[in-house]
């Protein structure tokens, strides 16, 4: 299927989505829609480094912490532009925020992808072991910093309160909704698009043998850097309307582990090979995780996460794509 | 003042330091030694304290000595997981990416596990030197810092020994260097790991049982300690053994300091910031090969 078209079948799906939780008409929905997706975003950010790349970030909490954080900073300055603002560019500024929740993805988007970047090009020359390493130490520097820096809440944490109602789309958890399934759609869209591509191929090379392909002149740093500037801006985007969804945010609960854990569980766990794999992954596993908190508890939750993610790579190391791969594989023979 | 205070800081600093060896000493074999990116190892630590807590709870025995009980269990938990890592990862050389998401799903597992067993209370023991302490002049040490640093810089030099005196533990150093001239040598690579391993677990019942001595443990407590182990494997130099106690008396010391200076919640980000440091300028650490 051509781009274009694919395109076209992932909106006309989340349309129907939308239009069918619409009907359904309770919110609950919605904030249970809003999780799912977050985490299909989520899963397929980290699969563009972890999948195609094979490089391991375990920081994932971080770069969503980055995104949630960006949009609470540029919220605050929103709230009181005259304590941050000089008088002269105090009129402009009333005028720009408070920003558009649009605009705030997009921010956290972009310092997500920064510090990618930077943290990319101090250790992506090292062997993949240390910059996963790098990507944990990341996550605890950064959430130092957040305790530590009060114009953002520090450890306190901070308020951010959403409008009640939004013109057309009606409820502002319905407004979240939507903009967390375009998000989706697009970071499938680019997952597909990657994958297909040159830059693409040049990720798996990286991923099957980086020395073979270093030799043969592809420049692995420099798509390594793309790769994490990349999955880092996904991740950013996914965190940035986190503080209207939940309205009160913390360090702990923006740097929560199990953000991190389930970035990697979702592609382990459908498969890290195509776009397919962490779509599938999210699906299941957060809705799974989502019938088990509600019903037994959230700590419950976590440890089936862990261990399915454990079980998967020992036993299906190709998740469950390569299962239905196999099932497949092995009917068409006999 | 400022003085008396520099002074205590440093040496509280090496006191911290010599434990961040002890709890770093496991990761150094594993990780710098046998190339096992083990990052559960601070969460397998954790273990250790709630199974001294635990013991000391119901018996009132010393959680030092509770440790040195728990070695052979440590010891056969890690032959098992190694077990399991060589069997799904090593043999089929898929160990980086599924092995390194396997610890970090051991390591997850191992602290949700604790958390749905004993809740998220902090857990502490008792023992006769938890209050006191000892001074000389404005030196103080307190010993419920002092008695963990001297025991695990034993434990350290029994390493170190057991590491370049005994036929067992060069065999270890050379599985690092080139397992397959250590098979050519009628030695089996993979049981030289796998008691090289076995080993590295058996440093976190020690661990463990210092770091409830010295703090009050939670089941989380593990994740601190993550980016400060690789810190101090790291800049002490992978494989080394001398390195890495330098490297945790520099990062035990600095912390301190930065504690006393700049307040606590700042000294997470020092064990960090000196791994980047080190991953960016020398990454082959301290006294890397």
């Amino acid at each position: 299927m051509r781009t274009p078209l694919f395109t076209l079948v992932m909106l006309a799906v989340a349309a129907a989505l939308y239009l069918s939780f619409r009907f359904v008409g309770n919110d609950y929905l919605f904030f249970l829609g809003y999780v799912v997706l977050q985490y299909v975003v989520i899963a397929t950010a980290w699969n563009i480094l972890g999948g195609y790349c094979g490089y391991v970030n375990f920081g994932s909490a971080g770069f969503f912490a980055i995104g949630v954080y960006s949009t609470i900073f540029f919220y605050n300055i929103g709230q009181a532009p005259e304590e941050v603002f000089p008088e002269f560019l105090l009129t402009p500024m009333k005028w720009i925020f408070p920003l558009p929740l649009p605009v705030l993805i997009v921010l956290g988007g972009v310092f997500a992808g920064l510090i990618g970047l930077g943290m990319g090009y101090l250790t992506l020359r090292l062997r993949g072991v240390f910059f996963a390493i790098a990507t944990l130490a990341l996550a605890v520097v950064l959430e130092t910093f957040i305790v530590n820096w009060s114009f953002v809440g520090g450890s306190r944490g901070a308020y951010v309160i959403p409008p009640e109602n939004i013109p057309v789309f009606g409820p502002f958890i319905q407004y979240l909704f939507v903009l967390m399934l375009l998000l989706a759609v697009a970071s499938v869209v680019a997952a597909r698009l990657i994958e297909r591509s040159r830059l693409g191929i040049g990720f798996a090379t990286i991923r099957d043998d980086e020395l073979a392909a270093e030799t043969s002149g592809v420049p692995t740093l420099r798509l390594k850097l793309i790769a994490t500037v990349l999955s880092g801006a996904l991740f950013g985007m996914a965190g940035a309307p986190f503080p209207f969804y939940i309205g009160y945010v913390e360090p702990n609960s923006a740097f929560n582990l199990s953000y991190a854990v389930n970035a990697i569980a979702m592609p382990m766990i459908g498969g890290t090979t195509s776009w397919v794999g962490p779509m599938i992954g999210a699906l299941i596993l957060s809705t799974l995780q989502q019938v088990v908190t509600v019903t037994i508890s959230s700590a419950v939750n976590l440890l089936i996460t862990g261990l399915l993610l454990i079980g998967f790579v020992i036993l299906a190391p190709n998740g469950l794509i390569g299962l239905w791969h196999d099932w497949t594989g092995r009917r068409s023979k006999s | 003042m400022q003085f008396d205070l520099l002074i205590n800081a440093i040496i509280a600093g090496l006191m911290l330091g010599a434990f961040y060896a002890a709890v770093t000493a496991g990761i150094s074999i594993s990780f710098g030694m046998l190339d096992i990116v083990n990052i559960a190892h601070p969460g397998f630590i954790v273990l250790g304290s709630y199974i001294a807590y635990i013991v000391n709870a119901q018996f009132g025995i010393d959680p030092i000595v509770i440790a040195i009980l728990a070695l052979p269990v440590f010891y056969a938990f890690g032959a098992l997981i190694y077990g399991i890592y060589f069997q799904s990862f090593e043999k089929r050389g898929q160990d980086s990416m599924r092995g390194l998401a396997f610890f970090f799903g051991l390591l997850f597992v191992t602290e949700v596990g604790l958390i749905v067993a004993f809740g998220v209370d902090y857990r502490s023991v008792t023992t006769s030197y938890v209050g006191g302490s000892v001074n000389i002049g404005p030196m103080e040490f307190p010993l419920r810092m002092l008695v963990p640093a001297i025991v695990s810089l034993a434990m350290f030099a029994a390493l170190q020994l057991f590491m370049t005196r005994t036929f067992i533990g060069r065999a270890v150093m050379a599985v690092s260097q080139d397992p397959q001239a250590l098979e050519l040598m009628a030695v089996d690579p993979t049981r030289i790991k796998r008691i090289a391993f076995s080993l590295s677990m058996a440093t976190c019942a020690m661990a463990g049982a210092f770091l409830i001595v010295i703090q009050p443990v939670l089941p989380s407590s593990g994740r601190e300690y993550i980016g400060r182990v690789f810190a101090v494997c790291v800049l002490g130099g992978l494989g080394s053994l001398p390195g890495t106690l330098i490297a945790a008396l520099l990062i035990g010391v600095i912390e301190s300091i930065v504690t006393t200076f700049y307040g606590p919640s700042w000294a997470p980000a020092v064990s960090f910031g000196l791994l980047l440091l080190t991953l960016a300028v020398r990454p082959s650490g301290l006294l890397g090969r």
